[in-house]
């Protein structure tokens, strides 16, 4: 007799298994960190091991990560930041006077002088009213409430937490969520993971990845047909596609998000990389303010941000806000207890924000410095989205749009049949076939398309411009010859 | 302008499937959110309202004016009149559930309004707020450790580390943690969720605290704060009936928030506290067969050592309680963030992994456990880096990708946070140049046990007021018996709240009602965090105050 039919207790399988766990997460996807992203990191290990590859490094160009491409960090922001973990610096006359100051107004906004008390769970009160005179700067004038500002861990975690209150309803009369393919997967997987339904508009590749209000139309008008949409998610600029929105086309799309009584959540954490000449950020607040009362104080709306993204590249410190706007005040109360829940936002990350919206001033002394490194950034990146469009389109095969803004490029990859054929055979997606290939052959782990949505039967990848200049030189020169290899090989 | 008038295009409350918890567990942030929403108020605030200058004030719910107005409202000389505003018990039953949130707005945004005054130099019997609420070491005056803020510095700004005012052991962790990083930033998300190097770091930890037992690091996430992510793999919002969760009563209520803002049912059992709030197995038994019919109880949650009860389970009660998930076949959660304070003689911490391990067959191979602890507890105290970690035991391995899967989806765990769990799990050793000053931390064990101590006396010196011996954890949790004047004489609120409201504005101390916590009907407490630097004002307070209520009430 077993030692459990002695004790009584059931021959027992687990209590949670894939069978009986939360279906939903079983649904969710998330490419950015897929199989291809666990397979680089094994060959990095057996790098390490010193097992030969045709490659001595692997190149993650899969994640928009500045600082792990070898981006320095803005010295203002680290000086700030130190100063606030270790106060005793205050002392120490090599951190210019501003610095020190800017540590001191962040400390003393928070409790016991400390970052590591617990804040509001909206965020620092200080934080918020300067993220709120941010964006009355960025937006021309156009008032900014910092009750209205909610600090979070990174723009995801606001993003999911917007998509928490929004969906509700069962069976026809569930939430639908209205997101561009190709789209960033955050999106499909809070989806999948809050059981809402997801509505997929095209963006049209052939005229630089825009956005057509009559496809979204139609793909509105086709989904009432199982679900109750009531939320639309842009991307501007875009990711992974780079496109910038002109005002005009963010005009079409508040209109459309007004007559389809749509709530609008605009991801802008790319509002700083825009690089394409005659392209110009608007945020979405901006140009619904200006359209006028008829839509400044009907359409409800959420704006992203982020310090991941633009000059900073700050990823690791998980800092980031939304704005809401036009929000009944019965829900803005419910979301105050929705990110209560997680107590507050990193500290760390709360106080990258408020330097990231309050920078050194002309007259302060890290003003010449923080400009001169912020510029530097900026114009590498401008140059790099210039150089990589250019390479790819000399490459047969491969058609690329241009990176108007953003970090990633989102090529267009023409694979031969046998290619595909030999990826059904294997049982993957004929891009992350080629992915995969270039990843064991070349060392540069990508995105597959798949991962983001592309129109039936088109193949793409991701690829972040990240990688300085000299080294993206050599990722893109690897890819060209990969590629033509590849095509060789199946033609 | 805020457009109440179209909420039909927003989930109203209650209409959202329990993603969202009942308002009436608060939890102290809403407090501190909301309380600078009402305190910030006057002009500005208004605006809030209005956004768009529309100048509708007429449409906003009336209700909610008058939450976030009131502060403005209230008139400090006379707090008779500002009871007048709390919520009624009738409106506790009104299933809008908002008067909680009302109720601690008001009693938060009032202490803030109070401590403004004294700033201001209002003159009153008090010459400081003291908010033992919560468990906030940083905020209540507790340092943070020198080691551990200098190597977080260098990290941040590594130019630091080219001179030579930091220790070197600072430096050598500085530079190593640096090395784990891509790119050598703590900017960078990196390859994996987790780094990989401190995960391995953890696990040391766990083995070692464990006398030996062994910690895979697979098994192990490095989590924002907040560990109940974990908990969305086992709730099905979608299941019928619902999914259960044993959890104690008290208990704290982030806890409570997070189980039912996954739409899971938390099924209180309640702690014996005329015991020393201990955990009987006929409690548990009781509670899982209240849950017939109710829900389908999956898992048992377990705090120990305890929030807001301040035990520390023996071996043999936690022998117990895995006997019982077992045979009942649920998964155990172990919340063990408070492993650091344990000050009851004879008390010791024993991790629930250990405990199940040395149970042996079936138990150690079979019941599935996961154990929390986190960077904001514990001598280093952290709160604000959102730090921490779940250990996984007995996991079905195709149920752990998908927890890998969700912990991807994230990002990434801040960086720092990441850091601060190393230096939480590999403090500075004998030998190392940090090592005399880290050791200092034995002062803040030592402040933290006579707090105890004194506490415990005090408040059971007092009439109508016992307090069960603290054996661990950051609170006491006494029990008060109110006069049945006092309970009459309500004005509308729980009689906990009542007395805290009073205490509030005779004392200036903040304390959180034992209504807050699940407490067994007809009886009443308040919450009391130990971690103060200073507790000597308050404990004359208590003193004064509780025997003048007594007086008044009597």
């Amino acid at each position: 007799m077993s030692q459990q039919a002695v004790n009584g207790v059931p021959s027992r399988g687990k209590v949670l298994t894939v069978d009986n766990m939360n279906p939903n997460v079983k649904r969710v996807e998330y490419a950015v960190r897929g199989p291809i992203v666990q397979r680089a990191v094994q060959i990095e290990k057996e790098l390490r091991e010193g097992v030969k590859k045709p490659f001595t490094e692997v190149i993650k160009a899969n994640i928009g990560d500045a600082h792990a491409m070898g981006q320095k960090p803005i010295t203002f922001l680290r000086q700030v930041l130190a100063l606030c973990a270790y106060p005793e610096l205050m002392e120490d006359n090599k951190f210019p006077e501003d610095a020190k100051k800017r540590a001191q107004r962040i400390l003393d906004a928070c409790g016991g002088h400390s970052i590591g008390a617990y804040s509001a769970s909206q965020g620092i009160e200080c934080v918020r009213q300067d993220v709120a005179r941010y964006i009355e700067k960025r937006d021309g004038g156009i008032p900014s409430n910092p009750d209205s500002i909610y600090l979070s861990t990174g723009a995801s975690d606001a993003i999911v937490t917007m998509l928490k209150l929004l969906v509700c309803g069962e069976g026809h009369d569930r939430t639908g969520v209205m997101i561009s393919i190709p789209q960033y997967p955050l999106y499909s997987a809070a989806l999948a993971d809050l059981g809402a339904v997801q509505i997929s508009y095209y963006l049209d590749e052939d005229k630089c990845w825009s956005l057509d209000v009559a496809e979204l139309r139609r793909a509105l008008n086709a989904a009432r047909q199982h679900c109750n949409p009531r939320v639309l998610c842009i991307i501007n600029p875009g990711n992974p596609t780079g496109q910038v929105q002109s005002r005009q086309c963010i005009e079409d799309v508040i209109k459309f998000a007004k007559e389809e009584h749509l709530f609008l959540m605009a991801d802008e954490v790319y509002q700083d990389n825009v690089y394409a000449e005659g392209c110009k950020f608007h945020s979405f607040k901006k140009v619904l303010f200006e359209m006028g009362p008829e839509y400044s104080s009907t359409v409800e709306m959420a704006s992203f941000h982020s310090t991941s993204k633009c000059y900073m590249g700050e990823c690791g410190f998980r800092g980031g806000y939304m704005e809401v706007i036009n929000m009944d005040p019965e829900v803005k109360a419910q979301l105050i207890k929705l990110v209560s829940v997680r107590l507050c936002p990193p500290v760390p990350g709360q106080a990258l924000l408020d330097l990231v919206v309050n920078p050194p001033q002309p007259d302060e002394p890290s003003y010449t410095t923080f400009m001169k490194e912020r510029t530097a950034v900026l114009a590498a990146l401008a140059e790099k989205a210039k150089l990589t469009e250019e390479i790819f389109n000399t490459v047969p095969g491969i058609t690329c749009n241009p990176v108007q803004g953003a970090m990633y490029t989102f090529p267009r990859i023409t694979l031969p049949q046998k290619a595909i054929d030999k990826a059904k055979e294997q049982g993957q997606v004929p891009d992350m076939y080629y992915c995969m290939r270039l990843l064991e052959e070349e060392g540069i782990c990508l995105v597959p398309g798949s991962g983001f949505g592309q129109r039936e039967g088109t193949f793409h990848f991701r690829m972040t411009i990240l990688p300085p200049t000299e080294k993206l030189k050599v990722v893109l020169q690897k890819i060209r010859d990969f590629h033509l290899r590849f095509t060789q090989e199946f033609s | 302008m805020l457009s109440w008038s179209r909420r039909a295009s927003l989930p109203a409350p209650g209409r959202h499937r329990g993603r969202i918890p009942e308002w009436h567990t608060e939890t102290r942030t809403d407090i501190r959110t909301v309380l600078q929403q009402a305190v910030g108020a006057g002009p500005p605030h208004a605006a809030c309202w209005d956004e768009a200058g529309t100048g509708a004030g007429g449409a906003q719910p009336p209700e909610l004016s008058a939450m976030f107005r009131t502060p403005e409202a209230v008139v400090v000389s006379s707090p008779r009149k500002f009871f007048h505003i709390y919520p009624t018990r009738a409106d506790k039953k009104n299933k809008t559930g908002s008067s909680g949130v009302r109720l601690l707005i008001l009693l938060a945004s009032r202490a803030s309004q109070i401590e403004k005054e004294l700033s201001q130099g209002v003159r009153k019997p008090y010459k400081e707020l003291i908010d033992v609420c919560w468990c906030d070491p940083h905020s209540v005056g507790v340092k943070p450790l020198t080691f551990v803020r200098q190597v977080l510095a260098a990290c941040v700004y590594p130019q630091l580390m080219k001179s030579h005012e930091l220790p070197l052991d600072v430096r050598q962790r500085a530079q190593w943690l640096l090395g784990r990083c891509d790119g050598g930033s703590v900017g960078s998300y990196n390859a994996q969720p987790c780094i990989p190097e401190i995960i391995e770091k953890v696990s040391e930890f766990t083995t070692r605290r464990d006398g030996g037992v062994p910690s895979y690091p697979e098994n192990i996430f490095i989590s924002t704060g907040s560990q109940w992510d974990i908990l969305n793999v086992l709730v099905n919002s979608e299941a019928s009936p619902k999914t259960g969760v044993l959890t104690p009563a008290p208990c704290h209520v982030t806890s409570m928030m997070s189980i039912t803002a996954l739409g899971a049912a938390a099924v209180p059992y309640y702690l014996t506290e005329e015991q020393g709030w201990t955990l009987q197995v006929e409690e548990l038994q009781r509670a899982l067969e209240s849950a017939k019919g109710v829900c389908n109880p999956v898992a048992l949650y377990v705090i120990n050592p305890g929030n807001p009860a301040g035990l520390v389970q023996s071996r043999k009660s936690m022998q117990e309680v895995i006997r019982f998930a077992s045979e009942k076949r649920l998964f155990l959660l172990a919340d063990e963030v408070y492993q650091d304070f344990v000050y009851g003689e004879n008390r010791e911490f024993v991790s629930y992994k250990r405990v199940l391990a040395e149970m042996g067959p079936p138990y150690s191979d079979t019941v599935e456990l996961v154990s929390f602890h986190s960077t904001s507890k514990g001598f280093m105290g952290e709160c604000g880096m959102r730090g921490g970690y779940v250990e996984l035991v007995n996991l079905d391995p195709a149920v752990q990708k998908h927890i890998f899967k969700l912990i991807s989806k994230s990002s990434c765990t801040p960086v720092l946070a990441q850091m601060a769990l190393d230096l939480m799990v590999n403090p500075p050793q004998p030998g190392d140049p940090s090592y005399p000053l880290y050791n200092q931390t034995q002062h803040i064990k030592n402040m933290l046990a006579q707090n105890v101590k004194t506490t415990h006396e005090v408040l059971n010196s007092l009439p109508g007021v016992i307090s069960q011996p603290v054996e661990g954890g950051a609170f006491v949790f006494p029990r008060v018996f109110l006069p049945p004047k006092a309970i009459q004489k309500e004005e509308g609120m729980q009689p906990d709240t009542f007395y805290c409201v009073r205490l509030l504005e005779e004392t200036g101390v903040l304390c959180c009602p034992g209504s807050e916590f699940e407490q067994k009907e007809g009886t009443y407490h308040i919450r009391y965090n130990l971690t103060y630097t200073s507790h000597c004002h308050i404990k004359i307070h208590l003193t004064t105050f509780h025997t003048k209520f007594m007086k008044d009430f009597s």
